[in-house]
């Protein structure tokens, strides 16, 4: 009997994602429009690195982790390469609540209006789709409500917009709904980084369940998988963990649909291990735009979601490209 | 481990698809399912397997009903091969045998010794070795049959479900399977099978039956099911059950008016 060998871990990978997420987080921690490095001394450098590259750079580490972890766990349960993490309608609830609360004057009051506005948004979006699409549907039930609930966030975003009076709240508006890593306070982390654990923590664990479903839903019940505890876990931990993103970071594209398509061909396309392997992937994504970002400032001000788009779109378009020429006869 | 049914009634989106079906699956022995398009062979296996609940009736696999089993433990002891072939990202053959091994595996807990062997042993029986490194999407239809079914024989069943394994094979991977499944029950396993081919039924099973419109017409030994009559009231078909040089076979000749 000639053995076959299995595929190994690709521990390598790994390794090395791991790496860039220790480097960039650093780095992060040491570029700014103050200067390069790490200012602890004074009250001003300790200020800045409290009250400024400290958060950005943990969000920037904990969103990325957080979006690319979203994408891997819906491509893998949807079995649909361009899944992503809004598409559960989750962060378009979340952007519905922050620009609900810049509308209504709140976010003026409260300083934490904005992100709990956006996790009240979220939470709702959540319950939405869960009352539309059930937990006994299959996933086009679940894509179908979460395009419905997404429509009607756009919507109602749309109307907050053009209701707006006040000139000032229209662009504030427009540049949260843009995304950005920046003038995030260390309180806003600890209000978002909990839920966006505890969400992460719920999707890791749906590992095994996505490597059945390759066989379909069938095969993969009678390999003893729980079918509504794994629709249960992706829909409230993507709903935690990417609607506690949105609440605090604004909208934030591309990067939950690249990461992992970038990620699968070197762990074998395997579900279940992509899902690791994109968190890790994801932070270091995120962490390495943000830092391109900062070292664009002293030309423009261009803010991060619109960076990824920007970065993202021909990268998505290459892939394109790609998988035309490998589908090609 | 024999799998049984009493009484079957299943609903499907309001209409009744299985109307009191009895069936017994003996180990050592290849069971076939044989009915006409939508006569309920997919539905009654997916019942039998624990797929879909029945609305009245009893499955048993061991003795016990099927809603005392954990579904876990279910999985280790009875595995289902789907219809549809079915496998959604690009993973090796290798990769997607090993996924039956997942019923036996704890959480985070990788390949042991036992999962190596199985897998290794099913590579084997489906004579796949060459394919194990190849992405399964790539492969021929017969290629695809014998890793998905090679994933089904990793789970180490005593009890495998398939649906119409030999549909769109070549009559030489439909003669090769069938003498694997056939190899499979002599081990002592029970084996259920969907057909659609009176002759590969004729001559591998055991036991035949036939359904008619969510009713068992017929249920016995091959000879004794595949009657002129039982084909003609259960395909509409002027159909013979013969013996070609010791080899059973079944002609058909036209449709009936």
């Amino acid at each position: 009997m000639t053995t076959t060998s299995r595929e190994a871990f690709p521990v390598g990978l790994f390794v090395g994602l791991s790496a860039l997420v220790l480097m960039a987080f650093a780095l992060s921690l040491a570029i700014g429009p103050s200067g390069f490095g790490w200012p602890h001394t004074g009250e001003a450098g300790r200020l800045i690195f409290w009250e400024i590259r400290l958060p950005r750079a943990i969000l920037g580490a904990l969103v990325g982790a957080t979006l690319g972890l979203a994408g891997a766990a819906l491509q893998g349960y949807l079995r649909n390469p361009l899944a992503e993490p809004t598409l559960l309608g989750v962060s378009g609830g979340a952007a519905l609540g922050a620009v609900l609360a810049i509308h209504l004057g709140l976010s003026q009051v409260l300083s934490l209006a904005l992100p709990v506005g956006g996790l009240l948004g979220a939470a709702a979006a959540l319950l939405a789709v869960a009352a539309l699409a059930g937990l006994r549907g299959g996933p086009l039930t679940l894509i179908l409500a979460g395009l419905a609930v997404s429509a009607t966030a756009t919507a109602l975003i749309s109307l907050a917009l053009n209701l707006s009076r006040n000139p000032f709240a229209s662009i504030e508006m427009v540049f949260w709904l843009m995304g950005s890593l920046s003038d995030r306070s260390l309180t806003q982390v600890w209000l978002g980084a909990p839920l966006m654990l505890a969400g992460m923590g719920l999707l890791l664990l749906v590992g095994r369940a996505l490597d059945a479903l390759t066989l379909g839903e069938d095969a993969a019940l009678s390999l003893g998988i729980d079918a509504r505890r794994t629709r249960r876990n992706i829909m409230v931990g993507v709903a935690l963990s990417v609607g506690a993103a949105t609440a605090i970071t604004g909208v934030i594209g591309f990067v939950g649909l690249l990461v992992p398509h970038a990620l699968r061909p070197s762990i074998g396309h395997r579900p279940g291990l992509l899902l690791p392997a994109s968190l890790i992937g994801g932070a270091a994504f995120l962490l390495l735009a943000d830092i391109a970002l900062r070292l664009l400032e002293p030309w423009a001000e261009v803010r991060i979601g619109v960076l990824t788009a920007l970065f993202g779109a021909p990268f998505f378009i290459w892939l394109v490209l790609k998988t035309r020429s490998e589908l090609a006869p | 481990m024999k799998l049984e049914a009493g009484n079957l009634r299943v609903q499907l989106r309001g209409r009744e698809v299985l109307k009191g079906v009895d069936l017994a699956a003996e180990p050592r022995e290849l069971t076939a399912v044989l009915g006409a398009n939508g006569a309920g062979k997919t539905t009654l296996l997916k019942v039998l397997a624990g797929l879909i609940p029945a609305a009245a009736g009893v499955v048993r696999l061991n003795g016990r009903t099927l809603d005392a089993w954990p579904r876990r433990e279910l999985a280790r002891s009875l595995a289902y091969l789907p219809q549809e072939r079915t496998v959604h990202w690009a993973l090796t053959a290798r990769t997607v045998v090993a996924l039956g091994r997942l019923p036996h595996q704890a959480m985070g807990q990788g390949e042991t010794a036992t999962d190596r062997a199985a897998i290794e042993r099913a590579i084997a029986a489906m004579d796949i070795a060459p394919l194990a490194g190849r992405p399964v999407l790539a492969m021929s239809g017969g290629e695809q049959a014998r890793v998905l079914l090679a994933r089904a024989l990793a789970q180490d069943p005593q009890v495998l479900v398939a649906d119409e394994p030999a549909a769109g094979l070549d009559p030489a991977h439909q003669l090769t399977l069938f003498q694997h499944l056939a190899a499979f029950a002599a081990s002592g396993r029970t084996v259920l099978v969907a057909l659609h081919d009176l002759s590969l039924a004729a001559r591998f099973c055991h036991k035949i039956v036939l359904l008619n419109a969510g009713r068992a017409l017929a249920a016995g030994p091959p000879a004794a099911v595949l009657t002129r009559a039982h084909l003609a009231a259960a395909y509409g078909i002027r159909a013979e059950y013969r013996t070609i040089d010791g080899i059973p076979a079944v002609l058909a000749f036209d449709v009936l008016p």
